[in-house]
């Protein structure tokens, strides 16, 4: 048997391991990619075979929270796709301050460099005081770190310039303090953040949202998860509300499309139609 | 070796890989069954410029991947700058922002294993010019799985780097200059 058919009979055990004995269910996750990070998490602890990560998932307690950790959404960066941010600055919030309060829902919030990026977007457009974030994610781990808002200093740069790429009105440095070889962000970005735990997988609605951004998540989800999760989201969207998608991620193959309009061909923000009909 | 047996090609280039991907594609005929799958490691941003430069050289079709996009015999599809680009079932294709592999996003390691998985021994490799190793593991995953491995001459690649690393590793069923590989391809997938 070739190495990697045998890889997927152990990764098929690994998943039943986390599903039966820690309730993650990654069925419904898109198989090639799992794989990869699978293999890449087996590398990442020297184990010598995906059959030991699952050995150690059932008997040795503490070991899922890093296996979530590795399984879970990648690390992203702050202002990432600079013209995303662009688009929700000069498109979105405008629409946004025309409400009295206004939610927006981060899923998939990994170490929560989006977050931060959101939360100084609102505060230079004198939005921030009625805004609340709510920042999920289904890994502990992530959402720990997404809380501290510490990154390494030599990403700073980078981030700088994609800030101000994206339209900043100040300098990103306003916004952090750098010490040691890190940065940390200002703590006052993080007063109407909530950080919590949710899977897409699994759980439900939990609030009535104006802007939902979810930006390459789906990509590593199979079809009917895709549609679990958009359903989600319409679910939880006023109407008029926004779904902010990752760059390459589109409506193009889901039954949802009907209940959205693409604001534009060059970002994937999507409008929930005032006019389309909610489907039960 | 006989017509037929294969029912993809993925390809990869970096260093100078645009004009060698524009003679390669260049020599595809109309009338090629398989689909072509292609990792270009680029510092711009722009794949839709990339694919129109490639589809101005070629009669078949060249496109950005998109995700859950049903993957069909004659299209050329480039994986977008920034992400990975893997096959699932279907076949369709599918990205990903994970870590890079060999330091690069796309990395042809990725594409090239997934499709393996999918195709197996009726999937060609093709490692083109290049200044780093990626596609050596890939090349290597097809090989393995009694796929068909095709690397650009080293003598004359433009960087002889890339297709060193995949003939030190996986070792090649076909070692050919550019001008060949297209009619070769038309051969074995036509």
């Amino acid at each position: 048997m070739h190495t990697s058919d045998r890889h997927d009979i152990e990764i098929d055990l690994f998943r039943r391991a986390l599903m039966l004995r820690h309730g993650y269910d990654f069925t419904g996750y898109a198989p090639a990619s799992f794989k990869r990070r699978v293999l890449a998490l087996q590398a990442a602890v020297q184990a010598p075979t995906v059959s030991r990560l699952t050995e150690r998932l059932l008997h040795e307690d503490g070991f899922v929270r890093t296996v979530i950790g590795r399984l879970s959404v990648p690390v992203s960066e702050m202002f990432r796709d600079p013209s995303v941010f662009r688009a929700l600055r000069e498109d979105v919030m405008p629409v946004l301050a025309t409400w009295p309060q206004i939610n927006i829902w981060q899923a998939g919030c990994a170490h929560g460099e989006e977050v931060y990026s959101l939360a100084i977007v609102l505060r230079e457009c004198g939005l921030y005081e009625r805004a609340h974030i709510f920042a999920t994610d289904f890994s502990e781990e992530a959402l720990a770190r997404a809380e501290e808002g510490i990154y390494p200093l030599h990403e700073a740069r980078a981030y700088s310039d994609n800030y101000l790429r994206a339209g900043g009105t100040g300098s990103l440095s306003d916004w952090y303090v750098a010490r040691y070889n890190r940065i940390k962000l200002d703590e006052s970005l993080r007063k109407r953040v909530t950080f919590a735990r949710h899977n897409l997988v699994s759980d439900g609605v939990f609030g009535e949202m104006q802007l939902i951004v979810c930006r390459n998540v789906l990509i590593y989800f199979g079809d009917d998860l895709q549609e679990r999760a958009l359903g989600l989201f319409r679910d939880s969207l006023v109407h008029g509300g926004f779904l902010c998608l990752g760059n390459r991620e589109s409506l193009a193959y889901s039954a949802m499309a009907d209940d959205f309009e693409r604001l534009s061909e060059e970002t994937a923000i999507y409008r929930r139609g005032i006019r389309a009909r909610r489907t039960i | 070796m006989r017509a037929g047996r294969y029912d993809a090609i993925v390809m990869a280039a970096s260093s100078g890989g645009i004009d060698a991907l524009r003679i390669v594609l260049g020599a595809l005929d109309a009338r090629l069954r398989a689909p072509v799958l292609i990792v270009q490691h680029t510092a711009s941003e722009n794949g839709h410029a990339l694919c129109e430069l490639f589809a101005a050289a070629s009669v078949i079709p060249v496109i950005e991947a998109e995700p859950r996009q049903p993957i069909v015999g004659g299209c050329a599809y480039l994986a977008p700058p920034g992400y990975h680009l893997l096959v699932e079932a279907g076949p369709r294709a599918a990205l990903s922002v994970d870590d890079k592999v060999c330091h690069v996003r796309p990395s042809a390691d990725v594409l090239f294993e997934s499709a393996a998985d999918v195709w197996r021994s009726a999937l060609i490799g093709v490692v083109l010019t290049g200044a780093n190793d990626d596609g050596a593991a890939g090349m290597l995953a097809i090989r393995s799985r009694k796929g068909l491995g095709i690397v650009q001459l080293p003598d004359e690649a433009e960087m002889r780097e890339m297709p060193e690393a995949a003939l030190r590793l996986a070792g090649a069923d076909h070692v050919l200059r550019l001008a060949a590989i297209g009619p070769l391809l038309n051969q074995l997938c036509g």
